[in-house]
């Protein structure tokens, strides 16, 4: 009212005194918020730039063998070999070079050809006894410690592997590789394997969704309509279980699916099986283990939106004649959408990287993107490797949760309306 | 009356459905229990008798109540670090005036949607670069990112629905931000307060990926502990522990749905503590 009454300039200064007040909050606000923002930025968002870093990082031949790295940039990599003056390079570089770079550097060529890391070792070792000759020489010298530096193929790795960045990497979570042309082809038949993996993860996903779904739709519709205390322990049998260590539900299982577990004796007692049935370490056991583990995930969304659901929506469609199948799918299952939007998107979403479960109920064969990042992590220290490995699943996430906040939406995917 | 028939079989059938669904969820966990107290080593029944052997061995070796110290530390100083990050960051989104809520909000919960295995990767690469790796610290600063949106979510479902206009309400009837604070917000949002330090809490003490990237032999936690004894022998030193976490586990259900209970909104935390399961 006030506003409304003032005049010319009198309006224009409450405007702005209101316009300030506005900014100081929304400064309080900002101010607020920002410690999470930048603990989350430099604890999160760093790493997962470290990770994206580490993927194409290619530093073992420049700190090995600089001179040789910059001299092969230069060689145009067409056919046959590069010229003396390489040769003679390397081999001055490979007997100095520090013997922990030239073993780095041998790892990464060994991952362009198999057998390199052995070739430059051996050549390390024998590379002293060439008396120091005319750089035309040396070529002539080191094709007779080991007749494969005489092959272009070997000189082709190399040069694929000086720059600082490589997408070696990355072409190789993806089964593909450069030739020595320097054009992306498949990777040969038997080495083709991540694809296959990366194929098996999402496959398992969306069959640990799909049964999620399947059990847990008339699941949250019963916990949203039961009442009293079956209600009570329907709750109770989603929330304690969700609530409970991972790895004790995990043991749990082991136990119970093992050759001489629980289920195994039971069904023997009861002579419906003579010998023990294969309930574990494989991949009956998997998904077994897995629905259990994200079935509240999908029950707790569905639920929610089910409980916002008035019942008289499917009385007045049964009043107005409509069978109540027809009710349920004209009515009832479109309002439960979002959560069955959210409940699936959510679960997918943290089967995909899953890791720790699978590594302890599935066999080797059934092992999901997550373990072989921790594999080569952990195990065989590839960095490279596991930074790839860990972007392709870290695109897959992204593009599910851009889709799922377009979807249903950021707040809803948290479970905040 | 054929109508009635089929109402009242569809009505049976939901309610075996029900039962089953209770069997295969909470069926496996009440099974482990009395194999926790068995006097022998095999995890068969019968059981050739009882004792609480396995109890003395996990809550009187060393081993085991070393871990059992890490985990409390981590979860401890992580819990009362994210609950101050988070809250602060939720009474921010309850004041309706952030530019861009629900991106902010989208990045702040990133780490429970990143799988935790490419996490771990990262922030080892990074505490690695800072030369923390296998120290109490990296694993704290952590846990600390991963529970810290939990505890947004929790708050920020409490905070769903209060007025802020009351704060201004209280200004106008000459009551200092201080104290309009003090009287209107905080006895609304103490219970998700609680609430979410539990949940952020639990994601800690459930911690193994990102923790078996970061830590070393000194700060091995209870669930790393028990991943190694799963991978190489189950024994029934590891269903005693398993029992123990499941006690845990009923008795914070409980606090958390008291907590929560005045809350009609609660599912928020319910999820929060969904989405902890990310974490693994």
């Amino acid at each position: 009212m006030a506003v409304a009454v003032a005049h010319g300039a009198e309006a224009a200064e409450l405007r702005r005194a209101w316009h300030r007040s506005g900014q100081r909050r929304r400064l309080v606000s900002l101010l607020l918020v920002a410690p999470l923002f930048l603990y989350v930025l430099l604890a999160f968002m760093l790493p997962i730039g470290l990770v994206l870093y580490r993927a194409f990082e290619n530093p073992e031949l420049i700190e090995a063998f600089p001179e040789t790295a910059s001299a092969l940039s230069g060689w145009d990599g067409g056919e046959g070999l590069p010229p003396d003056p390489v040769f003679a390079t390397f081999a001055r570089e490979l007997a100095d070079a520090p013997k922990r770079a030239t073993a780095e550097a041998a790892r990464r060529l060994n991952y362009e050809i198999s057998g390199f890391r052995t070739l430059i070792s051996s050549s390390a070792r024998k590379i002293d006894s060439i008396e120091p000759a005319e750089p035309s020489a040396m070529r002539a010298a080191l094709v007779a410690l080991d007749e494969r530096w005489g092959e272009p193929a070997y000189w082709h790795a190399m040069k694929r592997a000086t720059p600082s960045y490589t997408p070696y990497y990355i072409l190789a979570a993806l089964d593909l590789r450069q030739d020595d042309r320097g054009d992306v082809v498949l990777a040969p038949e038997d080495q083709r394997t991540y694809v296959d993996i990366l194929l098996r993860t999402l496959r398992i996903a969306a069959v640990v969704t799909l049964i999620c779904l399947l059990l847990g739709f008339p699941l949250a519709n019963l916990m949203a309509t039961a009442s009293g205390p079956f209600a009570v322990i329907l709750m109770i049998a989603v929330m304690l279980p969700f609530w409970t260590s991972l790895l004790a539900r995990t043991s749990a299982w082991i136990v119970l699916l093992q050759k001489e577990g629980l289920v195994n004796s039971l069904l023997a007692r009861l002579g419906l099986i003579h010998a023990p049935l294969e309930l574990i370490f494989n991949t009956t056991g998997l998904y077994i283990v897995m629905v259990h583990m994200m079935l509240p995930f999908m029950v707790l969304p569905l639920y929610a939106t089910m409980k916002g659901i008035p019942p008289h929506f499917m009385k007045a469609s049964a009043s107005l004649g409509a069978h109540p199948l027809r009710g349920f799918l004209h009515v009832y299952l479109p309002m439960t959408l979002p959560g069955v939007g959210a409940g699936a998107l959510l679960t997918f979403i943290v089967t995909v990287g899953y890791y720790i479960t699978p590594s302890l109920v599935a066999s080797a064969g059934d092992q999901m993107v997550g373990y072989f990042i921790a594999f080569f992590a952990n195990t065989t220290i590839n960095w490279g490797m596991a930074s790839a490995l860990g972007m392709v699943l870290l695109a897959c996430v992204v593009v599910l949760y851009l889709l799922a906040a377009r979807m249903v939406g950021i707040r809803q995917l948290a479970g905040l309306k | 009356m054929q109508y009635r028939h089929q109402i009242a079989l569809a009505r049976t059938l939901r309610h075996l459905f029900g039962a089953a669904m209770v069997l295969f969820l909470l069926a496996p966990l009440a099974a482990v229990v009395p194999l926790s107290f068995s006097a022998g080593s095999f995890l068969s029944y019968p059981l050739p008798g009882l004792s609480l052997r396995w109890y003395e061995t996990v809550f009187l070796d060393g081993p085991w109540l070393a871990t059992l110290k890490n985990s409390l530390i981590v979860g401890t100083v992580a819990t009362i670090a994210a609950t101050v990050l988070g809250t602060l960051a939720a009474y921010a989104f309850a004041r309706r005036d952030l530019p861009m809520p629900t991106a902010v909000l989208g990045f702040l919960i990133a780490p429970m949607i990143v799988p935790p295995v490419i996490s771990g990767l990262g922030m080892y690469f990074l505490l690695a670069w800072l030369g923390l790796t296998s120290t109490m610290a990296g694993v704290i600063v952590a846990h600390t990112v991963l529970a810290a949106p939990f505890v947004l979510i929790t708050v920020t479902a409490t905070l769903q629905g209060f007025d802020m206009s009351l704060l201004r309400a209280a200004a106008s009837l000459g009551a200092s931000p201080t104290k309009a604070f003090l009287t209107i917000v905080v006895p609304v949002i103490t219970p998700g307060i609680v609430a979410g330090a539990l949940f952020a809490f639990m994601t800690s003490f459930d911690e193994v990926v990102v923790t078996l990237f970061l830590a070393g032999p000194a700060q091995r936690t209870l669930p790393l502990k028990m991943f190694e004894g799963l991978r190489d022998n189950i024994e029934p030193s590891i269903l005693a522990m398993a029992t123990f976490l499941m006690v845990i586990a009923a008795m914070t259900l409980i606090v958390s749905v008291v907590l929560m209970k005045k809350n009609t909104r609660n599912l928020g935390g319910r999820l929060g503590r969904a989405m902890a399961e990310t974490g693994e």
